[in-house]
């Protein structure tokens, strides 16, 4: 397991500017991986197996993997939950994430809203409705719940935390797996936009880490 | 089973707000006086014990724990980067996109407080993040809303006008953060509960 997920999903190398930048904010670093590692790598967890955890992170990784990207070839971040998912399932279920994430591919968010003077704003999307299959239905319901939340999480309402514990999860369970989800919404969109920073080389500064001003350096000394 | 609540008389809030607004919970908070040391310390700070949004989340104690930790650096952390208000502004601007009518009306509010610009904030909750107000201001909300949209259209064409506005890459690293964190933020007010007018 890589030892800081975000900088390994953006590949931020040791020593550049954006690995210093993220220093500078200490505290949000460690626990941006203290918060990965409690939700998907717990000590105890519960009621909420790892498999089903690196089962919803692979299918929230799918959904926010850009649209022009070639079906069925995920970003960095889905082929590493993907990956986590393989190590502790078997193939019939990843294949049956990744066909569920395929089918439930939109563009959010969308939704309607609670508001009165809102609902002028609303937005349809569509709402997934998963083959339970291979899945089974406590993780399909989960990966329900992972859709709403991903793409139009204004439309949540008590009836979809009773979708949950009717297919048995618990309250703790239901912390859980709403913790993880919006986590994931959150470290994919950072890794996002580090890479995008990073492919945006400002004209005005040369990254110490990189090969053209290390060999500036080395010219510098000779 | 877990019992879900609904709140049938509940005084629902009409639209965006800065005005403080309070939150119920769908799902069961754990009672305050059945909180364990290991739920305790996921609070972080222990006047939240009051909270029901935070006894909630302290049924995963260690993800609440670090989850408020990752939170409290982004927003308050004041070694370099954009200043405070601008954080707020990013925040609120995620919250109005996704919806999220209880943190906006928290970071709208945080960012008036902050900058002492609360028309411009209202504007924000009022017109959303298309309303334009300044070059900078609108630099930081339109990258807010891009990075919020599923799959994130947030582009290079963002950062090189964050960058014209004056924003280093501390700085856009802040906004970045800002808008991510309350994507992770709205996800759970929105999911687990609902914002009240008191």
């Amino acid at each position: 397991m890589p030892h800081d997920v975000i900088d390994h999903l953006a590949e931020i190398p040791a020593g550049s500017r954006l690995d210093e930048i993220r220093r500078a904010r200490p505290d949000a670093r460690e626990h941006a991986q203290q918060s990965f590692l409690a939700l998907l790598e717990p000590a105890e967890p519960g009621e909420l197996a790892l498999e089903h955890r690196y089962a919803v992170a692979a299918y929230v990784a799918l959904l926010h993997d850009a649209a022009d990207g070639a079906p069925g070839t995920p970003g960095r971040a889905s082929a590493f939950y993907l990956e986590l998912l393989a190590d502790a399932a078997e193939a019939a279920l990843v294949d049956g994430v990744r066909d569920a994430a395929i089918a439930g591919r939109a563009s959010g968010p969308y939704g309607d809203y609670r508001e009165p003077r809102l609902r002028g704003e609303a937005v349809a999307g569509p709402v997934a409705a998963i083959e339970r299959g291979v899945l089974g239905e406590r993780l399909a319901v989960a990966l329900e719940h992972a859709h709403l939340l991903v793409l139009h999480p204004r439309d949540a309402r008590p009836e979809a935390l009773r979708a949950l514990t009717a297919a048995g999860w618990g309250a703790d369970a239901i912390v859980s797996l709403s913790q993880l989800v919006a986590f994931l919404a959150f470290q994919l969109r950072l890794v996002h936009g580090l890479r995008v920073l990073a492919a945006t080389p400002d004209p005005a500064i040369t990254d110490p880490a990189t090969p053209a001003s290390a060999a500036a350096l080395e010219e510098a000394r000779a | 089973m877990t019992q879900i609540a609904d709140y049938p008389t509940l005084r629902r809030p009409e639209a965006f707000t800065q005005d403080g607004l309070g939150w119920v919970p769908w799902a069961p908070p754990v009672p305050e006086d059945a909180l364990t040391d290991a739920q305790r310390e996921g609070l972080v700070e222990p006047g939240r014990a009051t909270s029901p949004y935070f006894r909630l989340l302290a049924r995963d104690p260690e993800a609440l724990r670090a989850r408020t930790l990752t939170d409290l650096d982004i927003f308050h952390n004041e070694n370099g980067g954009i200043p405070r208000w601008e954080r707020e502004l990013s925040a609120a601007a995620a919250s109005r996109v996704n919806g999220c009518v209880f943190c906006a009306s928290v970071h709208a509010r945080a960012a008036t407080r902050l900058s002492g610009r609360g028309d411009d904030v209202q504007r924000l909750l009022d017109e959303g993040t298309g309303a334009r107000v300044d070059e900078r201001w609108d630099a930081i909300t339109d990258a807010s809303a891009a990075l919020t949209a599923t799959p994130s259209a947030f582009d290079a064409r963002h950062v090189e006008r964050l960058r014209a506005a004056g924003i280093d890459d501390a700085g856009i690293v802040d906004q970045l953060s800002g808008a991510a964190f309350f994507n992770w933020a709205n996800r759970l007010m929105l999911s687990l509960g609902e914002p009240e007018v008191v």
